[in-house]
């Protein structure tokens, strides 16, 4: 663990910068000296937490974004200058001071591309800045629908799923192998907020019924009084949407309480981080991953999780993928606009695909055009104490989910795009 | 002679106020960092009032703060799309507010009075975090931007322009600081300075001491409200985290820093705080431990905050 | 209903336990040197996190007894350097100084274990629910409700039996007599400052084992222990015990009938008793002002 802290602050910005440096930037020189055009390096700005409830989870993006960075200056930069990461914290909640860093990264350190937020919330905080000053947005890992639904932006993509596209691939295997009456433990904010909605949805579909829900706040540590209202609504299953280290506080309490004999405890988004900080015994339940380090079948995963081990002696979660996809995805778009306009960035975006090293799963993910949302495949599959792939193999996948299938159409996300004139 | 030196301070403030805009960029800032300079100056000012000048601690002024952020976004987004009525409400809204908590916790001193403060402002934190359908909650209030002011004869668009806005938190900022001066010159200033220096001896002479601390507290709220409105205009946007205590102990940190016998004093530690912040935060992943240590060194080493230095130096 | 009502009363009194341990160390604290203590939380933390380090060499009970008195060791030697220097200063700087000293604890924990959460496995016979009809009572529970009433009444032991608990409650009362009569208040006020981390450490173990452990476990406990602290009464360690089971109990049922003023009714209590009754329920007259 501390291994990994040591890395993470190796690799801080300081010595992205130097990186940079030695790539032919001029940026040590210092703001005075005006260094020829095509020298300067290409920004791009993480404003992410580093801090607070999803700082493990936030950490893994930013190792995600730097092994990208790695890979992308090895061939070449984007269109053809060296590219710099410049980090922010975020925290985990707090929304002003996403806004507030968002603003600097723009304003003053003038990124070409900005990524963020874990935190949905604070995803649709920075939207609003990015679109207002224009700037090519990408958002690694905030699930709330709205990113590319009701206030999509042109200039804001989307790496990692909607919840409604979680929901819609976990449920049928919900409804199979734990019932079909469901009781609602969800954080309340905008990502548990639409997750909630969406499974309601979903759900009702397939004929399943919602007993109650309970909202808790975000960074709640004690679940008990929650926990006793859930059971005492007998339902089938008690579905867990809370994220991070709310996760494992419910889900521990949960498992202690011996509420994993009397119901099916699952939920829809479940991640390596939550998994790996509960007890054994905790890891249980129906989930939905969107991006999983064992698969023996897949190209480039196998060099990816090497990499990833190299740097921080881990496997890769989730969210190296969604920092790693997304920071390709801001240069793929630049090298085939072969430009650093935003709008003619997001232009060529539109139905972009994703080549198979970035991809690392099957099929090909593209971002959909007109909503600019990346639509990737899901493994639906369930959590099991010891895996036969070591300790990091904490999750079975039963089932790739195709993204296509579950991704709705166009006109049920709602986003209505407008461009600049 | 002595006048006029006691205005060369004044002069250099102002002067500096007036020109950051434009020297904040080449020295690696930018025009919104100053915004937040003059801003929290003036939250860190207006609970100086209280602190400084009244010898009272509060540790919950971000509930008022938050207040005013909350006040000014909801009548921008529900009622009137107007940034000085909305600053108007911002304003009304804690200050109410301030008077209802004044009254339950006037009779607590010291310790006390600092926990019961800290502890109702997070009345005000639950109800922004949990109440989803009005305040947005977790996620903030947005869908709401300052609007442009109408000036009569002429439009000031201080949505789009960065110094714009800057100027007229500079002129809200030069308001308050006006009356708060003139309030701390007139006689019920000078009381308030005589609780601080021995609250006993106060009451014997006569002085009703709760009804003075009561009306100090109002007044710093209603200052520390404005500020408020200020922040959330700044970002177009607010959040609970704006009323939580941390930010109390944020404002306490900048009184001290910059001296909180002073009257400038909380400015210059807002301006030292919100800078050294902004820094570190992108150095390190630990700025935590940074600020924290900071927030330690000074309490040891420089109590009397930055003003309280220079002045004993000048004096010696 | 009636079922669920009960359920949330017990379920608070186990949770209020755990809130009067951590206030009772504040309040320790408070009552002798006029000190709030910020990082009371991150104390709590740092017993936990110790607790985990120490475990695959001293298993779960050795941990139990080793790590709060290791976090106490740390809190004598941080009152020593850090808090000592500021007695008989205006109490704004000791707030201060905790006030940074918390940012330091959770910063550092998180630098030395990591943002992400650690499993923080406990003892196979007190993991079951005592029976399926009140399965919220663990037996992990039950054991930590049992530690805390034996903690407590270590604490009143102390207290009211041995010379240093007298003088402590002496120099709660008239700190310059006591002075005066010849004990060094500058040891005593060190060691109370232990008593009470010990609690923060112990209430951090027990944490651990209950919730997930995290660097940010003690941030979201510091503020309930303030309501417990002032809804019993400033000065009254029993009224602090008191005003801990209050609010747990006042939380748990709350989620019953409106959830969403779980976390701000505790606040409203504490408002209602302040205008009923200033000083606490238990408060002793005149110690507010």
């Amino acid at each position: 663990m501390s291994g990994q802290d040591l890395l993470g602050k190796k690799l801080s910005r300081r010595t992205v910068i130097k990186a940079a440096a030695a790539a032919g930037a001029l940026q040590l020189t210092g703001p005075f000296i005006i260094s020829a055009r095509g020298e300067q390096p290409v920004k791009i700005g993480l404003d992410n937490p580093l801090t607070g409830t999803y700082a493990a989870v936030g950490k893994n993006e930013l190792i995600g974004c730097q092994l990208a960075i790695e890979q992308i200056n090895a061939k070449g930069g984007i269109v053809g200058r060296p590219v710099e990461l410049i980090v922010e914290d975020s925290t985990s909640g707090d929304a002003g001071t996403a806004v507030q860093k968002a603003r600097k990264l723009i304003e003053r350190d003038h990124v070409n591309f900005l990524l963020g937020n874990v935190n949905s919330a604070l995803a649709l905080a920075m939207a609003d800045v990015s679109s207002e000053k224009k700037v090519l947005h990408v958002v690694p890992g905030g699930h709330t629908d709205a990113v590319t639904g009701a206030t999509c932006h042109w200039n804001v993509f989307r790496i990692c799923n909607t919840t409604q596209m979680e929901a819609n691939a976990v449920t049928p295997s919900l409804i199979k192998n734990a019932g079909k009456k469901w009781y609602y433990i969800t954080p309340d904010y905008a990502f548990g907020h639409t997750l909630q909605a969406g499974l309601e949805k979903a759900c009702a579909k397939a004929g399943g019924t919602k007993l109650g829900a309970d909202l808790t706040p975000l960074g709640t540590t004690d679940f008990s009084s929650y926990l006793i209202k859930a059971q005492a609504a007998k339902p089938d299953v008690i579905i867990f949407l809370t994220q991070g280290d709310d996760m494992v506080n419910a889900l521990k309490q949960a498992v202690q309480f011996g509420l994993d004999k009397r119901f099916h405890l699952a939920g829809a988004q479940q991640e390596l981080e939550p998994l790996e900080g509960l007890p054994p015994e905790a890891r249980i339940g129906t989930w939905v991953f969107e991006w999983y380090w064992n698969q023996p079948n897949v190209p480039h995963v196998k060099e990816f999780v090497a990499a990833i081990k190299k740097k921080t002696g881990r496997v890769p979660t989730a969210r190296t993928w969604f920092g790693f996809a997304s920071t390709w995805s801001c240069a793929l778009g630049a090298n085939s606009a072969k430009s650093l306009e935003a709008v003619k960035i997001a232009k060529a975006m539109q139905g972009m695909k994703l080549p198979p090293e970035v991809a690392l799963m099957p099929d090909t993910p593209y971002f959909r055009a007109g909503q600019n949302q990346l639509i990737p495949n899901l493994y639906v599959g369930h959590a099991q104490a010891k895996g036969p792939a070591g300790p990091d193999d904490l999750f079975h996948v039963d089932q790739v989910v195709k993204g296509p299938d579950i991704a709705g159409t166009l006109e049920e996300s709602g986003c209505k795009m407008t461009w600049p004139a | 002679m002595s006048a006029l030196r006691q205005q060369v301070p004044n002069a250099v403030v102002w002067l500096v106020l007036l020109t950051m805009p434009y020297w904040m960029g080449a020295v690696g800032g930018y025009t919104e960092l100053a915004s937040r300079v003059v801003v929290l100056g003036l939250a860190a000012m207006a609970l100086n009032f209280l602190l400084g000048f009244t010898g009272v601690l509060s540790f919950g002024h971000a509930a008022y703060f938050g207040l005013g952020a909350y006040g000014v976004g909801m009548t921008i987004k529900y009622l009137v799309p107007s940034t000085p009525l909305g600053i108007l409400v911002g304003a009304a809204v804690g200050t109410l507010a301030a008077m209802v908590i004044g009254a339950l916790i006037v009779k607590l001193r010291g310790v006390y009075f600092a926990m019961v403060t800290i502890a109702f402002g997070q009345v005000f934190f639950f109800i922004a975090f949990r109440w989803n359908e009005v305040t947005g909650g977790d996620d903030g209030l947005t869908g709401w931007k300052r609007q442009a002011l109408d000036l009569g004869f002429t439009r000031v668009d201080i949505l789009g322009s960065d110094k714009a806005f800057y100027y007229l938190v500079l002129a809200v900022f030069a308001a308050c600081v006006a009356a708060m001066a003139l309030l701390l010159r007139s006689p019920f200033g000078r009381t308030l300075i005589a609780i601080r220096e021995n609250e006993r001896r106060a009451r014997f002479l006569g002085i009703p001491v709760e009804q003075h601390i009561w009306l100090s507290f109002v007044i710093s709220c209603f200052f520390v409200s404005i500020a408020g409105t200020l922040y959330a205009l700044l970002s177009n946007f607010t959040d609970p985290r704006a009323l939580r205590w941390d930010q109390s102990g944020n404002f306490v940190i900048m009184a001290v820093l910059g001296g909180m016998r002073s009257f400038w004093g909380p400015l210059i530690g807002a301006a030292i705080f919100v800078v050294l912040q902004d820094y570190v935060s992108s150095q390190t992943e630990n700025w935590m431990s940074v600020i924290g240590v900071f927030f330690m060194l000074v309490v040891l080493f420089f109590p009397r905050g930055v003003l309280g230095i220079l002045r004993r130096r000048l004096a010696s | 209903m009636t079922q669920l009502i009960l359920f949330n009363v017990f379920n608070g009194l186990v949770v209020g336990a755990f809130y009067a341990l951590m206030a009772l160390g504040l309040s320790l604290i408070l009552n002798l040197s006029g000190v709030i203590n910020f990082a009371h939380g991150g104390f709590l933390a740092l017993g936990a996190y110790l607790a985990y380090t120490l475990m695959p060499y001293t298993g779960f009970w050795g941990a139990l007894v080793v790590a709060p008195v290791l976090t106490a060791v740390i809190g004598l030697a941080i009152e020593r350097v850090l808090i000592r220097p500021l007695y008989g200063r205006d109490p704004l700087y000791s707030l201060l100084l905790t006030f940074g000293l918390a940012y330091v604890l959770e910063d550092g924990a998180r630098f030395i274990w990591g943002a992400q959460s650690v499993p923080y496995p406990i003892p196979a016979s007190l993991t079951t629910p005592l029976s399926t009809e009140f399965f919220f009572l663990t037996g992990y529970r039950l054991f930590m409700v049992a530690l805390v009433a034996v903690a407590v009444l270590g604490l009143f032991f102390i207290l009211n039996r041995t010379r240093l608990g007298i003088r402590i409650r002496a120099g709660t009362l008239d700190l310059e007599t006591v002075s005066v009569l010849g004990v060094n208040v500058r040891v005593l006020r060190n060691l109370n400052f232990g008593l009470g981390i010990y609690l923060a450490g112990l209430a951090g173990v027990l944490a651990a084992g209950m919730l997930g452990l995290q660097p940010t476990i003690g941030t979201s406990l510091i503020m309930p222990s303030f309501v417990a602290i002032i809804v019993g009464g400033l000065g009254s360690l029993p009224g602090t015990l008191l005003g801990g089971l209050l609010i747990g109990v006042a939380s748990g049922l709350t989620t019953v009938f409106l959830p969403s003023a779980t976390e701000a009714v505790i606040y409203v209590m504490m408002g209602l008793v302040l205008l009923v009754r200033p000083r606490g329920l238990l408060g002793e007259e005149g110690r507010t002002q």
